[in-house]
This record gives structure tokens, sequence and C-alpha cells, in this order.
């Protein structure tokens, strides 16, 4: 268990926990009593941290290592169904983005997002979860794919964005992110885009556009992360929780600015702490949310999937 | 840069660029070149002798594009508000006061509407010297009634982008503006109307990830930089040198991002040469 610098406290009462426990298996104590004290005072103090978290505690959290990653909740929300498809038929087969077939609860859907890396090297192979023009261009062909055997499609966003690299830019990575934004507000299945970390920038709008954007409850989603921020306007990177609270990233901001359509809760103290309970949550939501969106035409979703993005801003005039 | 020439010869650096052109002198930042600022001026901006294209506004824009500089500006009255109170070293409100008494714009693009060699177009234009350039929500609502205008007079649409990318100070609303205007592409381009992407120096970050590469026609000035990354973050990124004219406009010209690179010259009739045949001259359906 890895806990971050807010969660010290947790950790402490955790602790003591397992030492009582040890204790009392060791000198055959019965210590039923103290732990389950202990027990509710962990919850207590999970309540107390996790309902007053700040904006870059929430991206600490988006971040924590023990958070699922894309192909997780793929994997238990299609129940072992899931086939995965490679390649944008171009250039590679980019491992930074993963897509495929699955069925939840015997609806077939094309799944696709970021996928960050499990282990050292994976990490590097999946050049943690920033994906190159291919990532972008084989998301699109699924896409396309799902379109033509009329399967909804649900993408996964977790990315510190889009991969800033020398190959990258020689392949058209701002081409392959502003052809998908155009072709997703064309597509006639229903879209239903999820971010379950990370959502930086253009790199993660590049499979965000859909008839319903939701965060999980500890996720943040913005033009630039706190970091990059803080070096942009700061000159250093010192001010990243300034920053973090200025961009307004969170769930709650989002959803208030009506940026996003939804937020998806997250077990006590966060998914991490969690996966299985915050895997249903993610299933039950999108079952919740087919169920409507499977009812409206192909021009309906369309029309209503553009006319919420023309919204988006504010100006006096 | 420009220069006014005293009584000895002796150059010294001016900030009154509005004054009449006579007497002034343009220092080609480039090939360090001086010339009479007239020259320059009647060049479009293009050094004589490098052929550096200077950065131009919105306004010079129209002036190179629109017949006898002819034209209506569309939803002028558009105005940027700092609704997320931003703050970094200095509060967006003030940012936006600034740039506002610095450039006499109200936002970082331009519309208008008017004729190129005699075709009704609608032009939006960036300055760069409003903010970098950056598009925030006054960008993409503008772009967005632009193409309203487009599709409801059936007018041709260009877009000339001069861009650092997305407005950090409106977050994730500069970041959905992206999403907005590609929205409002796929309306203009199912009315079969043709919208031409001119990329100009610079064209870099949201910017380049939405409209600018969506041009039925992408199209650029000569060595402009293009690209959705930032060199520096390219840079370091790959931890060595980047090649020599690394994502300027040949280099996106041999890789298969633009149509064609055109000189400032030759800008309004190479538009006005293809729409031509895109539309005003092509075979109803
Ligand atoms: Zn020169």
């Amino acid at each position: 268990m890895i806990y971050l610098d807010f969660e010290k406290p947790i950790q402490e009462l955790e602790e003591e926990m397992n030492r009582i426990r040890e204790v009392g298996e060791k000198n055959q104590v019965d210590v039923s009593t103290a732990i389950s004290d202990l027990e509710k005072k962990i919850i207590e103090k999970k309540k107390q941290i996790y309902e007053s978290l700040t904006a870059w505690q929430k991206v600490q959290i988006s971040r924590h290592p023990d958070r699922p990653y894309t192909l997780a909740y793929i994997d238990y929300i299609t129940d072992g169904s899931f086939i995965e498809l490679h390649g944008d038929r171009n250039v590679a087969d980019d491992k930074a983005m993963v897509g495929g077939m699955g069925k939840i609860d015997g609806i077939p859907v094309m799944l696709i997002g970021q996928q960050k890396g499990i282990n050292t090297k994976m990490r590097q192979i999946r050049r943690f979860g920033m994906a190159n023009p291919e990532g972008y261009r084989k998301a699109l062909r699924l896409m396309r794919l799902a379109e033509k055997f009329n399967m909804p499609i649900i993408t996964l966003i977790d990315t510190p964005g889009a991969y800033p690299g020398l190959e990258a830019e020689e392949r058209g990575q701002g081409e392959a992110i502003a052809r998908n934004l155009y072709e997703m507000f064309r597509i006639k299945v229903p879209i239903i885009c999820i971010i379950i970390g990370e959502g930086a920038s253009g790199g993660a709008l590049g499979i965000g556009i859909g008839d319903r954007v939701l965060m999980l409850e500890n996720t943040w989603y913005s033009v630039i992360s706190p970091e990059s921020c803080s070096s942009i306007l700061w000159r250093n990177w010192d001010h990243k929780e300034e920053a973090a609270e200025a961009l307004k990233l969170t769930a709650d901001d989002m959803l208030k600015n009506k940026l996003i359509d939804g937020i998806i809760p997250e077990p006590l103290g966060g998914v991490h702490n969690n996966h299985e309970e915050g895997f249903l949550n993610v299933k039950r939501e999108i079952l919740s949310q087919l169920s409507t969106l499977q009812k409206l035409s192909a021009e309906k979703l369309i029309s209503k999937r553009i006319e919420k993005f023309e919204k988006m801003g504010v100006y006096h005039e | 840069m420009w220069f006014k020439r005293n009584k000895d010869g002796i150059l010294t650096s001016t900030a009154e660029k509005k004054e009449t052109p006579e007497g002034l002198w343009y220092k080609c930042p480039a090939c360090k070149e001086i010339m009479p600022a007239e020259d320059h001026l009647e060049n479009l901006w293009v050094c004589k002798s490098c052929q550096y294209h200077e950065r131009i506004g919105s306004e010079e824009y129209f002036h190179v594009l629109f017949d006898n500089n002819k034209y209506k500006k569309l939803d002028e009255k558009i105005k940027p508000v700092d609704f997320l109170n931003f703050k970094d070293t200095k509060p967006y409100a003030n940012r936006l006061k600034d740039a506002t008494e610095n450039t006499n714009l109200l936002d970082a693009l331009q519309t208008a509407v008017g004729k190129i060699n005699g075709m009704e177009m609608v032009v939006a234009c960036m300055d760069f010297s409003f903010i970098g350039g950056s598009m925030g929500t006054v960008v993409g609502e503008k772009i967005s009634r632009a193409i309203d205008y487009c599709i409801k007079y059936k007018k041709p649409f260009i877009i000339i982008s001069k861009s650092g990318g997305a407005r950090m100070m409106e977050s994730a609303f500069s970041l959905m503006q992206m999403a907005k205007t590609s929205a409002k592409l796929t309306l203009l381009s199912e009315a079969e109307l043709p919208y031409i992407s001119v990329c100009t120096d610079p064209t870099t970050g949201g910017v380049t990830a939405s409209f600018a590469m969506l041009g039925d026609l992408n199209i650029a000035e000569p060595n402009a930089l293009i690209g959705f990354a930032g060199p520096r973050v390219v840079k370091e990124t790959i931890k060595t040198d980047l090649p020599d004219g690394f994502q300027r406009s040949e280099f996106l010209l041999e890789k298969g991002f633009l149509d064609f690179i055109v000189e400032r010259k030759q800008l309004k009739d190479k538009i006005a040469a293809v729409v031509d045949m895109m539309y005003y001259s092509r075979k109803k359906k």
C-alpha cells in the first residue's frame, strides 16, 4: 500500500491496527473490540480527509500508483469478453492507446483508451499513456468500425498529454487530434467518454468528444497540467498547487462550469482503495447512460453532441 | 522593427509604428538589411532582400486579401471575461485590460466579410499581439459565428492562424474551443462550402490540433513554425538538438500535411484561384 502525504493519518491508523492484530494472534488474545474501534476511526478519518481534498490533492490521487488503468476497467466491465484490436493500418500499433470489442451485460461495445504501464518496462513501452498520432488514428479506425456495426463507443481517458516527441510531430500529432475531434462529431453511434485518471489537454480531448462526458470523482481535466502551467505562467515549478486551484480542473468545478455531464463516485478513500467498487460504479453508469442514448436516432445524437460543445464558453457582448 | 531616420542618418528605434511611412525605415530581423518602410509595406511586410515574412496582424491581412481594402467586420463587440477569476503572477482581468490597451483589439481574432478578386468570402484572422494569439472563448465563439454566417449566406471560409495555442487563463474553456470549432467545421463541410486554413508563423498547440489542420486545403506562408508541441518541449523530450527546419512549413509540406506553401504576395491570388475552382466556377450539383 502506498500512501500519499495527506493520507498519513490513515496510514498511522492502519499500521496501528495491523500491529494490534499481530499482537492478538501471537498472544492468543481477543482484540476484536480494539480492531473494530480502529476500523470505525479509519472510516471517519478517510471521510474527513476525502471530503475536503484540495485540487492538487485530487491531482495526486488521479496519479496514485495503485489506481487502476484502462485495461483493468475494461477487463472487469466486459467480464473477460474483451478482444483487443491493434494498429492504425498505416504506421504502427501504439501501445499508449488500446482498444477493442467487448460485451457489457450482453451489449457489444467498442472500448478505447490511453493505457499507462503497470511496471517500469511497460511504462516505457506505453510512454506513460502519452499517445502518438498513430494512437489517435487507431482510435478513429476503431470508432469507424464501431459505427459500421452499430456498437456504442466507450472511451476511457487517462493521459498526461499527447506525446511531444520528434516522430509524433513528423507524423502530424496536431492533425491526428484535430481529425479525431472533427470525426467524433460525425459518428452515428452513442459515445460515452470517462476520465478515469488524468485528462490533460488535447491529448485527452482527442478521444473526448462524446454524448456523455463523465469524470470519476478524484480525477482532473484541463487544458494543461498544473506543473506545466506553473512553469509557463510563474516561470518555475513551485506553483503547481496554486495552478491546480486556478485551473478549476476538478470534477466538481468541471460540472459546475457545464464542461462535463456528470461525476461517477469513487469508493471511500479513492478507487485505489477498492478497485472492484470503482469498476462497478463505472459499469453501472455506462449501462444507465446507454439505455437513454440508444433510444436516440443518429441525427439526434449528432445534433445534440454538436449543440452541447457549441454552448461552451463565457463572453460579454 | 521600425526605425526613424534622424538628421545625421543615425538610426534609432521608435515605437511610432503608425506614423506616416515617409522617413521611416525597416530593419529586417533575419538579414539585417535596412530599407524604406514604405517599400516594405508595399511588399506586404515581406523583406525585399531575404523574403522574411514579418509577423503581421488581422488588419494587415485584411489589407493583403480584400479588394481595395474594403470589408465588413463581423461580431465586433464580443469581449472576453475573466469568469474563472484566474490569477497567476498577474490577474487575467489585468492581462486582458493591458492587451486591449496595447493592441486596440478586444481579443486574438477578428472576422470580416469582403471580396477577394471579386469573390465574396469570410476571413477569420488571428492576432499574435493579443496574448500570443492564444485561443480562448472569444476566438472560439467568433469562429463559430463566422461559420454560421458562411452557412447562412453560402460563403467560403478562410482562417489565418497565428497562435501560441490555447489560452491557459481560460483553462478547460479554452480546451473546449478546439472541440467547438471542429464541431462547427463539420456543419460547414456538410453545407459543401470550402474552408481554407492558412498557417502563418507561429501556428502551434491547440490551434494546430483543431481548425488549423482541418482545412479542405491546408496552406502556409514560407518558413512558418507549425506544430503541436513547441520545439522547446520536443527538444526536452528527445534530449538532442532538433534537425534544421524542424516544424517549419517546408518540413510539413514534405511530411504531407500541407497542400502548398504560398508567399504573402501570392496569397490573395492563390486563395482566389482555388476558391474559384472549388466553389464559384464549379458545376453545381
Ligand atoms: Zn531580410
